[in-house]
């Protein structure tokens, strides 16, 4: 008896395990379709289309300055006030600005404008799917011979792949006013010579991989929203599971990718 | 094209059989349309119907059999082949699958545009037409949830023919409308046979509908094919099944003990 449930346990592992692998082969594919279609669509008639880019940019990521930015700039005043409190135990207020300005541009802008419009899109692009995969809208593009994912994948893909980069230094300079602010309220220290001490700890490198970590989230983001949308098959509930469960899986990858490539380039 | 099709054929559909996961769906299927003929594909619930013509559609790969549409087999085709083939075929689906994002006007304009290098001009008046050719004409502006069931269907049809196909897939166009409406669909559909000369496959469980439009008719019972004769001779059919669908009395299965013991005790009683 003891065996046999064991063994149901072992079995409903490995189905998991076999199910979980192959979600991953299918972002894989689909990572690699949609990049396709974005570089050689244009020789096999199926071109993705700059106004259909412009489109989803409008929609990821000019939809999202308000959020993103307001979240980022609480955000960094958060950190500068959090700073200031440890560093008082040194006497070294005046060191939060090191601090501050390293950790928003290698970690906190782009984590937060990732797990911003992950929030927005990653369920957005599911349910847009989800419902199109449900409604035969996905069969009636491949009848009329419109490969969905050059059609609904690609293009926001190329839009995330823009607009995020832009979004995350947006969030890293109003993150840094933010903490700014603050700073020049708790401490006395004007605006400008925190933003000159802040440029000249930073270097470029810096900055630049808060930027790869964007660019890697917009991709995650896109590819966990479509091919949970793909993969919708039980009606309206089955839209609604999709849409919640490619929200947290975006949140969890964006923390997991951020994790494993920090511990790569910090050390 | 029609070097390729010696016999007149439209469609051949040769023993396809089909499975969905282990559940074999479609079983030695065997079914022929002739050029501009209305072929009707008729059946209950769960005879197979939609997976055929999800098949005649190339959406899903059997696995086996062939399938030839205009003299090519797609299930041989390359992905281009198969690009240039889907010119030559329109689809009017079930729930009339609009892009709910567009207006009715993009919808039917969407072919044109993925397929063709007309100017924006001629593309709009060409869709027009065909919203004139369903009686939706002044229509083009609104969007898909501002349209009534049966207006949405015609949207589709004209979405379906705006490329002028050879072959013309319907599905259900009755389903969910109201007796005159889906009269008035039915005429629609007799009209495109006899103006254009399409091939026009149909697939319906309506029987009135079946019998008024059809050239020929198919009758899929549990995954095969019982029937597949003119409208007359199915009309005039003694076959039990048949009878059972036009008459509507429901089917009495004889159930054997065996099978019956098996599928109630499938996967609880280990060997």
């Amino acid at each position: 008896m003891a065996a046999d449930f064991l063994l149901a346990r072992v079995e409903a592992l490995g189905r998991r395990s076999a199910a979980a692998l192959a979600e991953v082969g299918y972002i894989a594919a689909l990572f690699v379709e949609a990049c396709y279609w974005l570089l050689f669509g244009r020789w096999r008639r199926q071109p993705v289309r700059l106004g259909a880019i412009f489109k989803e940019a409008i929609g990821v990521g000019v939809a999202a300055i308000p959020v993103v930015g307001l979240a980022a700039f609480a955000t960094g005043m958060m950190l500068a006030i959090q700073g200031v409190y440890t560093l008082r135990t040194f006497g070294a207020e005046e060191q939060v600005v090191i601090g501050v300005a390293f950790s928003v541009t290698r970690e906190f802008g782009p984590l937060i404008t990732g797990i911003f419009v992950a929030g927005r899109s990653g369920s957005a692009i599911a349910a847009r799917i989800g419902t199109m995969q449900i409604s035969q809208e996905i069969d009636a593009l491949r009848v009329i011979g419109i490969n969905p994912v050059r059609y609904l994948v690609a293009p926001i893909l190329a839009a995330m792949l823009l607009t995020l980069p832009a979004l995350t230094v947006m969030a890293d300079l109003l993150a840094l006013l933010g903490a700014a602010l603050y700073c020049a309220g708790d401490m006395g220290l004007p605006v400008n010579i925190f933003f000159d001490r802040t440029f000249a700890v930073l270097s470029a490198g810096d900055v630049l991989e808060g930027l790869a970590k964007s660019l890697l989230f917009a991709v995650v983001i896109t590819l966990i929203g479509a091919s949970n949308g793909f993969n919708v098959a039980a009606g309206a509930e089955g839209v609604g599971r999709a849409t919640t469960r490619s929200v947290v899986l975006c949140c969890i990858a964006i923390i997991l990718v951020d994790m494993v490539f920090s511990f790569f380039t910090s050390r | 094209m029609n070097s390729q099709m010696p016999n007149g054929y439209a469609i051949e559909v040769e023993r396809l059989v089909t499975h969905y996961g282990p559940r074999k769906i479609l079983d030695d299927v065997n079914f022929t349309a002739r050029q501009g003929e209305i072929m009707v594909i008729m059946g209950g619930s769960g005879s197979g119907k939609s997976t055929l013509l999800r098949h005649l559609l190339g959406l899903h790969r059997p696995t086996s059999g062939s399938i030839k549409l205009l003299g090519q087999d797609i299930t041989k085709l390359s992905a281009d082949q198969m690009f240039d083939l889907r010119k030559n075929m329109g689809v009017a689906f079930q729930g009339g699958a609009l892009f709910n994002s567009m207006t009715v006007g993009e919808n039917v304009e969407l072919p044109l545009r993925e397929h063709t290098r007309l100017d924006d001009n001629t593309i709009r008046i060409m869709s027009r037409m065909k919203l004139e050719v369903v009686n939706l004409a002044g229509f083009e502006d609104m969007m898909p949830a501002e349209l009534s069931g049966g207006m949405i269907k015609r949207a589709a049809l004209a979405r379906a023919i705006v490329m002028d196909p050879k072959l013309l897939f319907f599905d259900e166009p009755s389903a969910g409308l109201d007796p005159v409406v889906s009269a008035e669909l039915d005429e629609l559909i007799l009209t495109l046979r006899d103006a254009m000369n399409m091939t026009i496959v149909v697939v319906t469980h309506e029987l009135e509908s079946a019998f008024k439009i059809a050239d020929r008719i198919t009758v899929l019972d549990q995954g095969r094919i019982l029937m597949s004769d003119t409208a007359a001779a199915v009309r005039a059919s003694e076959h039990p099944r048949i009878r059972s669908l036009l008459d509507r009395t429901p089917r009495n299965d004889a159930v054997n003990p065996d099978e019956y013991l098996e599928r109630l005790t499938r996967e609880i009683i280990r060997a």
